[in-house]
């Protein structure tokens, strides 16, 4: 195959990232991020990773592209610029820049062959567990304790954006999602777009056990409902000390918790599957995790409490 | 050239239960919002001790590590967990610092009776328990990639921790931390990242049979340490230290400087010790001793310039991390046949465990006299020696250990190592260790002089602090000046697990 | 003829340098996240480049090194989360506003 949307492909997003880290103006640089997102999806499928791909698109393009204009917009003209560095630092930085993407950029042309993988053995026991999805076989199976861990990481990033609020606001709900102008096209759009994006969000969660989709992708389609709803102003982020919320948070990783304590006694061990119930408890683990982490995103996005508890 | 199986021990539940336990607590506090998150953490804080000392114990019965390979997935495709002989002895160093910092933290971190919550109380607890769960992950774990996710659990954990007071200062100081771990994480994300495209695997004991001297190796471990140092404050990347350890409220800075800092350490043990093709690269050895060097010497003269007393036993941490650093030629000279049985990487192993145990006990002192006193101006500590003579006491006994003095563990570990470096004929680093000691003293005396003083007559205490928490502080001092009576030689224990990996 | 994996590889060693550049040098900390995004979608790539190297056995790509990108991607999400709270807090307090519920341990004027 031609190598030549490849390399057009590369161009582009090293453009779109230079312009990102060059621009003047941070709402410019925002943008020039959000479309190297983009371009790293498509680049992803070209690396035969459709899986990442989506999880690209929709968090690290998508997600983070929301949170980072949410941050242009609040920040407004007061952000005191710092004094540009001098001529001096920049040219020894480019430097050392320079010789670590060369040592780089050797090592990538000089691969070793034949490459390493472990996708023989990932395959191997794939039909064990009776899942179609060698990406979602990995994460809640084979490496399920990473996964679990990244999920902590998740509630203590809650934690840490919520524990700067300040302490007369503590409980209370986050600032109001809303869009500078209120605008009739988003309104309907919020009012539209939920029912299918849910049934999107349910079905790439369930079809995850098979081919690509899965807990991220469908979580976070869920999560850009939600915020869709809250941005158009349908509804107001929830108070952060409402138990229901705190609820669903933790929802997903206590699921995965009993699942893997339930291993002790049905298979062998934490975080073992018995080969006839694998597909059922991974599907069920998925769906918990998804539901938590679609809240925890969304909460992650509107910040910490800015209103007093009702 | 597959590395043998791990096979899972009898009492390699455990390990697991070692890193859940402090999951469940911290889900817990944050999902039922009780009355009081500190009882959920009263609750998990001895379970934690009795399960690193259930733990240190098999290990030190069949002289064996132990280990469990979760999900019954045997690595590389799956993650082992295994405890060998130095994990456990900083398992339970972990859960004896932390259940005394809960003992301690109980004054400042208690939920106000007519509350529901508070906002500090719960975000301490459940950080706290996370930053548990991250540490035990950090040294059980066997696998690059289940250590950059505990890596990214402990800065979660530490970096709310800094701020929990709102001051714009340590706001500023935990923005400067979060930016400074997160290029330690990326660089030593992409260090995994080629190693996994070198070798087609992250498990520690795979890596080692099968890692050669090539550039790609060399590059990847070059940036993971890199990485790690940043994490680890070492100098010229300590910058983000000082600030974010001194603006923390005292029972945090305890935890940040005494066990944080250390797990990128430990993994930077790991890597050079465990994965590093043998022998490892001299140069590279002599570049982390310099930096040491430099961090021991630059660091300690600014802490001797500081005119408060946490930015002083901050800019003291670095200086101290500094001595773990030149381990690495010491232990590479030596005529041992391992690194573990050489006295230098003892020295270094003893180092950490004791400045461990001293600063804590150090910054938990101070945040007694602070409260005591309402503020921490080293030139007005006159008086304190009146309103809390056991935390004065307690941090004259941890300044043992910086000092080097004896009995103390710090002066076993300077002896081990200034002894490792007059064999191995390293002048350089035996001047700095001695002239790290003189500085140490120096700051250590600066403060008791003014501490000890008689108070001025408008002096005033602010508060007076329970009997029970000068004691648990007075307790940890005590550890380190315990340690000191260990025999000067390489211990058996520490080595357990570590010769003929799996 | 350069090969497919060994262009994107490439396109990661250039993601890698300008995201560090803007990391170190971008004096305001928003600009420093997003170039620390930058730097971490590069050593994503890295893993990509493993993986579809790894291409074996009827996968397309060697699913490990995906899973932990995925991993990645959601961390690099939390951790952007919380940078970006971090900085829009710093910059809400302005000047020495102080929060009104905390004590000031440090307190500045002679006791």
């Amino acid at each position: 195959m031609s190598l030549l949307p490849d390399f057009a492909l590369v161009l582009f997003l090293l453009m779109a990232a230079v312009w990102t880290v060059a621009a003047r103006d941070r709402r410019d640089s925002v943008i020039g991020f959000i479309v190297v997102g983009l371009l790293l999806s498509l680049a992803w499928i070209r690396l035969n990773s459709v899986d990442v791909a989506l999880t690209e698109a929709a968090v690290g393009g998508g997600a983070t592209g929301l949170l980072l204009l949410r941050a242009c917009a609040r920040l407004g003209p007061i952000e005191t610029e710092g004094a540009h560095p001098q001529l001096p630092l920049r040219i020894l930085t480019g430097v050392l820049c320079a010789v670590v993407a060369a040592a780089l950029a050797t090592i990538v042309l000089f691969p070793i062959e034949p490459a390493p993988t472990l996708a023989p053995a990932a395959a191997a026991h794939m039909s064990e567990l009776g899942l179609g999805n060698p990406v979602t076989v990995v994460l809640l199976a084979y490496r399920a304790i990473d996964t679990l861990l990244e999920k902590v990481v998740l509630v203590l990033a809650l934690i840490g954006v919520w524990a700067l609020t300040p302490d007369l606001l503590w409980g209370g709900a986050p600032g109001s999602l809303r869009a500078q102008q209120s605008s009739g096209p988003l309104t309907f759009l919020a009012q539209v777009l939920p029912p299918v994006g849910i049934v999107i969000g349910v079905y790439l969660i369930w079809n995850g056990a098979d081919r690509p989709g899965g807990t991220f992708q469908g979580g976070t389609v869920l999560a850009a409902m939600w915020l869709l709803v809250m941005m158009a102003d349908l509804r107001e982020p929830p108070e952060i000390r409402l138990h229901k919320l705190r609820q669903l948070v933790v929802f997903g990783p206590v699921v995965f918790l009993v699942a893997g304590f339930a291993g002790f006694w049905i298979a062998n061990g934490f975080l073992s599957y018995p080969p006839d119930f694998a597909k059922p408890i991974i599907v069920l683990v998925e769906a918990a995790l998804a539901l938590s982490i679609a809240v925890i995103l969304g909460m992650l996005v509107a910040g910490p409490a800015a209103r007093a508890p009702r | 050239m597959t590395p043998a199986a791990y096979t899972a021990t009898e009492g390699g539940a455990l390990l697991v239960v070692a890193i859940v336990l402090p999951v469940i607590g911290m889900l817990a506090i944050f999902a039922l919002g009780l009355r009081r998150a500190e009882r959920i953490a009263y609750l998990v804080l001895p379970g934690g001790l009795l399960v690193a000392l259930a733990i240190a114990a098999d290990v030190a019965r069949s002289g064996a590590a132990v280990t469990y390979v979760l999900g019954g997935w045997q690595p590389p495709l799956g993650i082992a967990l295994r405890a060998d002989g130095l994990s456990v002895t900083l398992m339970v160093l972990t859960a004896v610092v932390l259940c005394a910092v809960g003992l301690v933290a109980r004054g400042s971190f208690s939920t106000p009776t007519d509350k529901a919550e508070a906002r500090s109380p719960m975000v301490f607890w459940t950080l706290i328990l996370g930053l548990w769960c991250a540490l035990n992950t950090v040294f059980l774990g066997q696998d690059l990639f289940n250590l950059f996710v505990a890596l990214e659990l402990l800065t979660f954990s530490a970096v709310p921790l800094v701020c929990l007071d709102g001051r714009r200062e340590t706001l500023q100081a935990a923005l400067r931390y979060l930016l400074f771990a997160l290029i330690g994480s990326v660089l030593y994300l992409m260090g995994a990242a080629l190693l996994y495209g070198a070798y087609g695997t992250l498990d520690l004991a795979g890596l080692r049979l099968l890692a050669r001297n090539d550039l790609a190796t060399s590059v990847a471990l070059g940036l993971m340490i890199a990485g790690l140092m940043a994490k680890a404050a070492l100098f010229p990347l300590h910058l983000w230290l000082p600030p974010a350890h001194a603006g923390a409220p005292a029972a945090a800075s305890a935890v940040l400087s005494a066990l944080v800092v250390k797990a990128p350490f430990f993994i930077i043990l790991r890597l050079w010790f465990d994965v590093a093709p043998q022998p490892a690269n001299a140069m590279a050895a002599q570049m982390l001793a310099w930096l040491g060097i430099a961090s021991i010497l630059f660091c300690s003269v600014m802490a001797l310039r500081q005119a408060r007393l946490k930015l002083m036993i901050a800019y003291s941490t670095v200086a101290q991390l500094g001595y773990l650093f030149l381990m690495f030629p010491l232990a590479m000279a030596s005529d041992a046949p391992t690194a573990w049985e050489s006295v230098g990487w003892t020295g270094g192993v003893l180092q950490l465990v004791s400045h461990a145990l001293a600063k804590a006990s150090m910054f938990l002192a101070a945040g007694l006299i602070a409260e005591a006193l309402g503020h921490d101006r080293i030139e007005n500590l006159d008086g304190a020696m009146s309103v809390v003579p056991i935390s004065v006491a307690a941090f004259g006994l941890a300044g043992l250990s910086l000092m080097g003095l004896p009995p103390s563990g710090g002066f076993v570990a300077k002896l081990m190592l200034l002894t490792a470096a007059t064999e191995t004929a390293n002048w350089w680093i035996a001047a700095a260790i001695l002239m790290g000691g003189i500085l140490a003293a120096s700051y250590v005396f600066r403060v008791l002089n003014r501490a000890m003083a008689a108070p001025s007559s408008n002096f005033a205490c602010k508060a007076s602090i329970p009997l029970y928490r000068e004691l648990t502080v007075l307790g940890l001092a005590i550890c380190a000046v315990v340690l000191g009576f260990v025999p000067l030689q390489p211990f058996a224990f520490l080595g357990i697990g570590r010769v003929g990996l799996p | 003829m350069i090969s497919s994996t060994a262009l994107y590889g490439l396109c990661a060693a250039g993601l890698v340098a300008i995201g560090l550049y803007g990391l170190v040098l971008h004096p305001t900390p928003l600009r420093k996240v997003i170039a620390f995004n930058l730097l971490g979608s590069g050593t994503f790539i890295f893993f990509g480049v493993a993986a579809r190297r790894g291409a074996a056995a009827g996968l397309l790509a060697d699913p490990v090194p995906q899973a932990m990108v995925i991993t990645g991607i959601v961390v690099a999400f939390a951790a952007t989360a919380v940078a970006v709270a971090l900085l829009l807090r710093l910059a809400e307090s302005g000047g020495s506003t102080l929060d009104p519920g905390a004590p000031d341990p440090q307190d500045d004027r002679p006791s």
